[in-house]
Formats: structure tokens, sequence, C-alpha cells
């Protein structure tokens, strides 16, 4: 109960909430099988380590890899782009060279890259976007026809505006003119069906919080031959073949970039949630949060001064909408939802340039899942109504 | 529970009073809330008895920010400089009225922290100052 009233939580994009398989496998983990992973030889360090590995295996088969040993355990979707920029990137991108990013890319995809073009003199050419939040694909086209690029990265569905883009026809064009492609799936892997074999990306990421699972646990996927040639991220235990005095020699991908005791917890949690998740099916969560989100689009569509921003048909994008209320700040809309018990997300969403492209400061964003209804749609567009008396709009 | 979006607030930030600039003024600090964008520009004017002779904000934000920083202008105006620092966190938001979450607190008292930012490289900082600076 949020201020009296049931919670509504439609933020959703920013952390999901956990099912009880989840929270009862973390507490089975550290009341019965606590234990270091791939270390001890007594039987609770040997179950750890299988339900590690098992959670790895998941993984795997939920975005079908090739093999376990192209899932990496990170701590979210961000530490996963620092570790290819920092690892992949240091090596393959140099002077006067390009990184092909999207003006709808979160920080955490353009941040890591800034920080590798200060390293190498390299240059950031970022993909525009059309009034209707989808990327214009002549200048992705200008971008790589004009050479020198050596990585494009950019995200599968947008956190602010639901855009769902068209990551495989980009991938196939990317790599016609050799460069890599970097796909920040965060807000899609936990939505739908998602196949890398068939999508062909080098690199993918993804958060377990956003899908169900424990915060501090995320994945990085790279195809097996890119990973082998990778230095390493991090140094420490655990990643390391051979250590002598002044120079070592790594273990093989994926420990090679695990550095130390990860969050094993963590990842058997996620590997829950996948369980969880597969069990619904992720096609019919697809199909879930898109009816939803269709109803939230029309129904919010229809109180007089909400401006829904991305794309007008709301059968081309994911479950999140932004929107404001005339000159409502998103904040002050957020407060009011939060009176009624509503848990939406206002801000700029850790997209300043998107924002500066929408030509606002912040937005409102309610975004759903499996666990959200009809019901609470219905509440939350009453709320706006009343917001929109509330500052008269 | 009741609303922190009273009349009362509505009616400052449809209608802002001293809302501006102030070109001589002596007094001048500006900062954003970097988790929500909001700015805030406080300008003030003082006399020879260092009294605040004239006051004007500037800024973009929520109703919060910019509703507190108008009802601080109307607090400070007219008082002496050593006064206008001594403006508790507990006055501002007493003008506000209201139970705010901690993340809506940063809102309500950007302003002041405009202020006493502007207040203290006027008259001098020290630790202290900076300190509660700090806490704002």
């Amino acid at each position: 109960m949020i201020n009296g009233k049931p919670l509504a939580y439609l933020d959703s994009a920013a952390t999901a909430q956990k099912p009880v398989e989840v929270i009862d496998e973390l507490t089975r983990f550290y009341t019965e099988y606590n234990a270091n992973v791939h270390r001890g030889v007594y039987k609770i360090s040997e179950e750890a380590t299988a339900a590690y590995e098992e959670a790895r295996a998941k993984i795997a088969r939920l975005i079908n890899a090739n093999s376990p040993t192209e899932i990496i355990f990170v701590r979210g979707t961000t530490e996963a782009i620092n570790l290819v920029a920092q690892s992949w990137g240091r090596m393959n991108v140099g002077l006067g060279e390009g990184i092909i990013l999207t003006e709808m890319e979160h920080h955490s995809n353009i941040v890591p890259w800034q920080l590798l073009a200060k390293q190498k003199g390299a240059h950031l050419k970022y993909v525009g976007l059309t009034d209707d939040g989808h990327l214009v694909h002549e200048d992705f086209r200008q971008h790589l026809e004009l050479g020198g690029s050596k990585l494009v990265t950019m995200t599968h569905v947008s956190n602010v505006l639901g855009t769902i883009n068209p990551v495989r026809e980009y991938i196939r064009e990317a790599h016609k003119q050799g460069c890599r492609v970097f796909v920040d799936a965060a807000q899609s892997v936990p939505h739908m069906p998602v196949d890398v074999q068939d999508m062909d990306c080098d690199f993918l990421a993804f958060s377990g919080h956003k899908m169900c699972g424990p915060t501090g646990i995320g994945v990085l996927y790279a195809k097996k031959a890119i990973l082998e040639e990778m230095p390493p991220y991090h140094g420490g235990g655990e990643m390391i073949r051979e250590v002598h005095l002044y120079e070592s020699t790594w273990r093989d991908p994926p420990y090679r970039f695990e550095a130390g005791t990860t969050n094993i917890a963590g990842a058997i949690g996620l590997g829950k949630a996948i369980d969880y998740l597969s069990e619904l099916g992720l096609r019919n969560i697809q199909l879930h949060d898109q009816e939803l989100a269709e109803y939230m689009h029309d129904m919010l569509g229809k109180v007089r001064g909400v401006k829904i921003y991305g794309p007008a048909n709301p059968r081309t994008k994911a479950g999140v909408i932004s929107f404001n209320l005339g000159d409502v700040h998103a904040h002050d809309m957020a407060s009011l939802l939060d009176e009624d018990g509503i848990a939406v997300r206002s801000g700029h969403h850790c997209a300043q340039p998107l924002m500066d492209r929408l030509g606002v400061s912040s937005t409102t964003r309610a975004s759903v899942y499996i666990y959200n209804t009809e019901d609470e749609i219905d509440r939350l567009v009453e709320s706006v109504e009343r917001a929109g008396r509330v500052f008269k709009v | 529970m009741s609303s922190i979006y009273s009349e009362i607030i509505l009616d400052y930030y449809r209608y802002p009073r001293n809302k501006g600039t102030l070109p001589h003024a002596q007094i001048h600090a500006r900062d954003t809330n970097p988790l929500c964008g909001d700015v805030i520009e406080m300008q003030l004017e003082v006399d020879e008895k260092n009294t605040v002779k004239d006051v004007k904000f500037n800024g973009q934000g929520c109703a919060i920010s910019q509703a507190s920083a108008s009802m601080l202008t109307e607090l400070v105006k007219g008082k002496t400089v050593d006064n206008v620092r001594k403006i508790s966190k507990e006055d501002v938001l007493s003008l506000i009225g209201g139970q705010l979450t901690a993340v809506r607190l940063k809102c309500a008292l950007l302003s002041l922290k405009v202020l006493k930012t502007g207040v203290y490289n006027y008259i001098g900082s020290t630790d202290a100052t900076k300190e509660e600076l700090s806490g704002l």
C-alpha cells in the first residue's frame, strides 16, 4: 500500500519486481549451499558451482547463444559496455577511426565510448532520429559508407520511447562494411524473444534486475572468436592460468573476464528468473506488454493536453510510454501520481541527448511488465486527469 | 493524505513573484539539480547597510522548485544580509507546507542553497558554511 492505495508499479523499465521463486532461491543458496565456486572440492561448493554454471547455460539457451562459454557474468549492462569498450575497443579502435551510435542511447551506451574515443583519438558518429522517434536510416548508411568505423553500438529498444529498432537489418549492413555491432538489449531481453544467432550481433548485453532477477548481475554475450582475441578487463583471481612475479597468462573465456569472486547468488537468482519467464513464455510476455501499452497509449492519448513521445503507432513499440501533460513538469506529475499510489519514472531517463532532440527537459515514463493490468492503466489515466485539474491544464 | 500541490504553491508557480534579473546585483549565484535538471538563479541588490533592496530569481523546473524560489525572494527582501544567512531549511519548508519525500526536498531547497551560496561568496565562506551548503 502506498499512501493508503494499492501500489500500481509502472516503472519496470527501471527495474522489475521479483517473483517469490527468485527470492526463495536466493534464500536457499545463502542458507543451504553458500560456497565459493570453482574452488572447493567439498559438496556445497560443487553444488554452488553447478548452479552457477547452470544459470550460464540457461542464459545461453534464452538468447540462443552458440555455447555457454559466450556468456560472461557482469554487474549489469553498464559494466558489459565498459568491458567491451576497454577490452575490445582499446585493441581495435584506433586514431581517427569511428564509433557509430544513435541519439536514443542511454548514457551507459554513450559515456564508455566517449572515454574510449578520448583515449584513442577516435570519433563518435551519431545516427539521428525522426520526429516520431525512429532512427534515420540514411544517417546510418552515410556513416557506414564513409568508412573508417570499427563499431556500431545501438539499443535494441529505447528506454524512453519504446522504439524497437531494426537491429537485424542494421547489423547486416554494418557487417558488409566490416563493422562489429554491439546491441544494448537491456529493454528487450526481459520483454521479447531475442536470438543472437539470428540477429548476428557481435556483442549483446542486458541486466538481470530488469527481468525479475536480482540487482548487480547482468550478462555480456559475445561471439566466441571475438572473446578469444580480447584481453582481460579486470585482473585478479579466477581469470588466470598461471601467475608469476612479473607476468601471467589468462584463462579462456568466459572466465578470463570474471576476475574475483563473482555475484554467485545473483547469477543463480537470474537463472531462476529465466525459468520463471520461460514458463510464461517470452512471446506471451511480449503480447501482454504490447496489449497493455496499446491500451495505455490509446487512453492517455485521449486525455486533453497529453503529448506522447516516440512512435505514434503503439504496435511498433515496446511497453514503454513517455509523455508530458501541458506544461506540467514531469517531477510534479510523478509526485501527483505517487499520491495516488502509482509509481512511474520522471526525468531525463539517463538520455539527455534524446531529451535535447525531443526539445524537453524531462518526461514522465510509464512502463509495463508481466504483473500489470488494465485496471492499473485506468488508475494511471484517472490520476493524470486529476493532475490536469490540479494544474488547470 | 493531503497533496503537496496546495493552491498557494500552484499560484506561485503560475504567477511567480520577483522573477527576472537584476543587472546591478552584488550577490549572484546559480545552481542546478543534476537529478532532475531544475535550475535556479538568484540575484540580490544590497544597500550600504547591507540590507536587501531588491531580489530576483530566474530558473526552470518543477512547481516545487520554482514556487519555493519565488516565496524565498519575498522572505529575503528588506532583510539584512546577516539575517538572510540565518534563514533555515525549516523556514523554507514551512512556507511550502505539506510533506515532501527526500527527493522532492532537494527541489524545495535548491533555491535556499543558491541563495546561501551567493551570500557566502559575498561575505566570505568558511568550512562551516561549506558544510552547511553541502547539507542542503
